[in-house]
């Protein structure tokens, strides 16, 4: 999009050696220097200190002084009897969660879009946007309180059919359901934004060329504003694809139970149980599972990318 | 009539064009379904706020009968005025309060900081920068190596491990940058340029006047994340003081710990267990009115944020 006068000062700057171009620029980089000292140490020294997964570390020697230990950390883990078990939950609980939600927010949107009346629109987004500033200690809250055998509401309704009350958040064949549907409750409506805002590029030309050509309303949803969202739901997919073994790992927390772990133990949840709330952390073990799933997460997302970008023309770099 | 849609106004264009065109029958069947849908899915939304809502302030025993569907049942205040007694509550909705505030105000200073220079064309070493802020979105130290770097630092139990560890988003650092990048046209630059502006100045006098929406939506953001967080309270803090809201939503909503020590009139307790249940109505009220009161007066402003950002995003 740059207009040629643009073009034009760039080529001219470029003729301005490198150095007297950073020192006229000086401030901007003065600007930067804050959020990248931020940068550095809270995203960049961590990712230093991953070192400690293959080192024997402890507190008193600390990161460089601490012995050496190879692979050791990562053979445990995949040796381990939870591998199996923590690599199951934490995909199947992110892949359910991906299919059930996530054509939610565009069929959302493609409904809000066609609204013509303006005040139902505005005002069915004003609502549906409000789930997403509650916190999870909230909606767990409100899942527990809900469902409480005793009190709940939900009981008290299954109770009018006929059905006794049951501890749905104790149990453990329920968690995926609640935790998946409590979460589409939570994120579908401000999730919809991005592809309301796609939708605005739709130019209104097609959809009167294709009123003219007689063309249905749903005809035209699904062929003239479906193709407007895809790149966008794409992007959205890639995303969601590298965070495969990182589900929200703060609501899984809050939904555990001693009755449910056995489906509800995800790999986030037990880095943090056997690093920080146990009474011997394993600092070491519990970075190496961490890192492992990073690393997974992050080849998941590079190969998404590239297939995105081979068959659907459309991909994050 | 291919050009009535032409003659409407371009708003009515944009949400649906060919208005004036008489709807099919199918078509009408079609909308009325969409409405209907969406009205649904609005009531789906409400009810469990609404009947949360209601049920904090209904009489405890009528909510466990079950006679509380919708509407209060036998109104009462008594939830929330246990609630005042209980010290940790009070103070951790103070503690929350500042982290939000203090955190939103940190937070979005460092991403405008950011965003900014980012946003101007030609900047030596921009792209390395922006790499930089984004490989961080798809690849992070972790759980541990973080906690020792807070750890290490002395911030742990400190007001500031609320504050710092979370003190910017790629995310919003991005969104600032689109914003700026349209917004901010290079001819304005070059003219402030032309009139002696240093880039201090332009950025303070010019950008930042011209940017309120995208600050507000901003501070809305951070401070909604830092009121709703409690992990890094989980991990970060063992100091009760120090508490955020949530830390102490979580011990009675999930954990059901009640404290007797924090009660100010040790007499109320009995009150206070039969109370129980319909404290756990009022707090969850307490922890999820600040954001919803606050989010639909920046509304305007992050919707429209999402549409720039997703032009470039």
């Amino acid at each position: 999009m740059p207009s040629a006068a643009h073009k034009r000062t760039r080529v001219a700057k470029s003729r301005v050696g490198l150095g007297l171009r950073i020192r006229r620029n000086w401030q901007l980089y003065a600007m930067l220097a804050l959020p990248l000292i931020w940068l550095a140490i809270f995203a960049y020294w961590p990712m230093y200190g991953v070192i400690i997964a293959f080192k024997d570390y402890n507190v008193v020697s600390g990161i460089w002084g601490s012995p050496w230990a190879g692979m050791k950390y990562f053979e445990r883990f995949v040796e381990s009897y939870q591998f199996w078990r923590l690599i199951k939950n934490t995909v199947y609980l992110h892949v359910y969660e991906l299919v059930a939600t996530f054509p939610l927010p565009i069929i959302l949107a493609l409904c809000l879009n066609t609204v013509r009346k303006k005040w139902f629109s505005r005002t069915t987004q004003l609502i549906t946007y409000a789930p997403h500033f509650i916190s999870t200690v909230v909606v767990v809250g409100l899942l527990v309180v809900l469902t409480s055998p005793n009190t709940g509401v939900t009981n008290k309704l299954i109770g009018l059919f006929g059905f006794g009350p049951t501890d749905v958040m104790g149990d453990s064949g329920m968690f995926r359901h609640l935790y998946v549907w409590s979460g589409a409750w939570q994120t579908m409506g401000f999730a919809a934004i991005i592809y309301l805002a796609a939708l605005t590029s739709v130019p209104p030309e097609l959809h009167e060329a294709a009123i003219v050509d007689g063309a249905s309303r749903l005809r035209r949803m699904w062929h003239i504003d479906l193709p407007a969202i895809v790149p966008v739901a794409v992007i959205l997919l890639i995303l969601d694809i590298g965070r495969i073994l990182s589900v929200g790992f703060e609501k899984v927390l809050l939904m555990q139970n001693s009755l449910n772990l056995d489906v509800a133990e995800v790999i986030d949840t037990y880095v943090y149980k056997i690093g920080l709330a146990s009474s011997v952390p394993q600092f070491s073990y519990a970075t190496a599972i961490g890192l492992f799933r990073s690393v997974i997460g992050l080849v998941l997302l590079v190969l998404a990318n590239t297939f995105a970008r081979r068959f659907a023309k459309s991909s994050l770099w | 009539m291919s050009a009535a849609g032409g003659t409407l106004p371009p708003d009515e264009r944009r949400l649906g064009a060919g208005a004036a065109i008489q709807d099919t029958k199918s078509d009408k069947i079609a909308l009325a379904c969409i409405y209907t849908a969406l009205g649904l899915f609005c009531l789906a939304v409400l009810y469990p706020i609404v009947y949360v809502l209601s049920a904090s302030v209904s009489n405890t025993k009528r909510v466990s009968a079950g006679e509380v569907w919708l509407w209060p049942v036998g109104f009462t205040l008594d939830a929330y005025r246990a609630i005042l007694d209980y010290k940790s509550i009070v103070s951790g909705f103070g503690n929350s309060v500042f982290y939000a505030v203090a955190g939103a105000v940190v937070a979005t200073i460092l991403t405008l900081l950011a965003a900014y220079p980012l946003s101007r064309k030609g900047l030596p070493g921009k792209g390395i920068i922006m790499a930089a802020f984004v490989f961080t979105m798809m690849f992070s130290g972790g759980l541990i190596p973080t906690y020792l770097v807070v750890h290490d630092l002395g911030l742990l139990n400190t007001r500031w491990a609320m504050i710092l560890p979370t003190a910017l988003a790629v995310w919003n650092v991005i969104i600032t940058r689109t914003y700026f990048m349209v917004t901010i046209p290079e001819e304005l630059v070059e003219a402030g340029k032309v009139d002696g502006c240093s880039d201090f100045g332009f950025f303070w006098r010019v950008v930042l006047p011209l940017s309120k929406p995208i600050i507000a939506v901003n501070l809305l953001f951070y401070a909604v994340g830092s009121w709703n967080s409690f992990f890094n309270a989980l991990i970060y803090l063992t100091n009760e003081h120090l508490f955020p809201l949530q830390v102490i939503l979580r011990q009675i909503l999930l954990q059901t710990k009640v404290d007797p020590s924090q009660m100010a009139d040790t007499s109320k307790l009995a009150q206070m267990q039969e109370l129980q249940q319909q404290l756990k109505y009022s707090l969850i009220v307490i922890g999820m009115i600040p954001p919803l009161l606050v989010y639909p007066f920046v509304q305007k402003h992050f919707v429209k944020g999402a549409m720039v950002g997703s032009l470039k995003g």
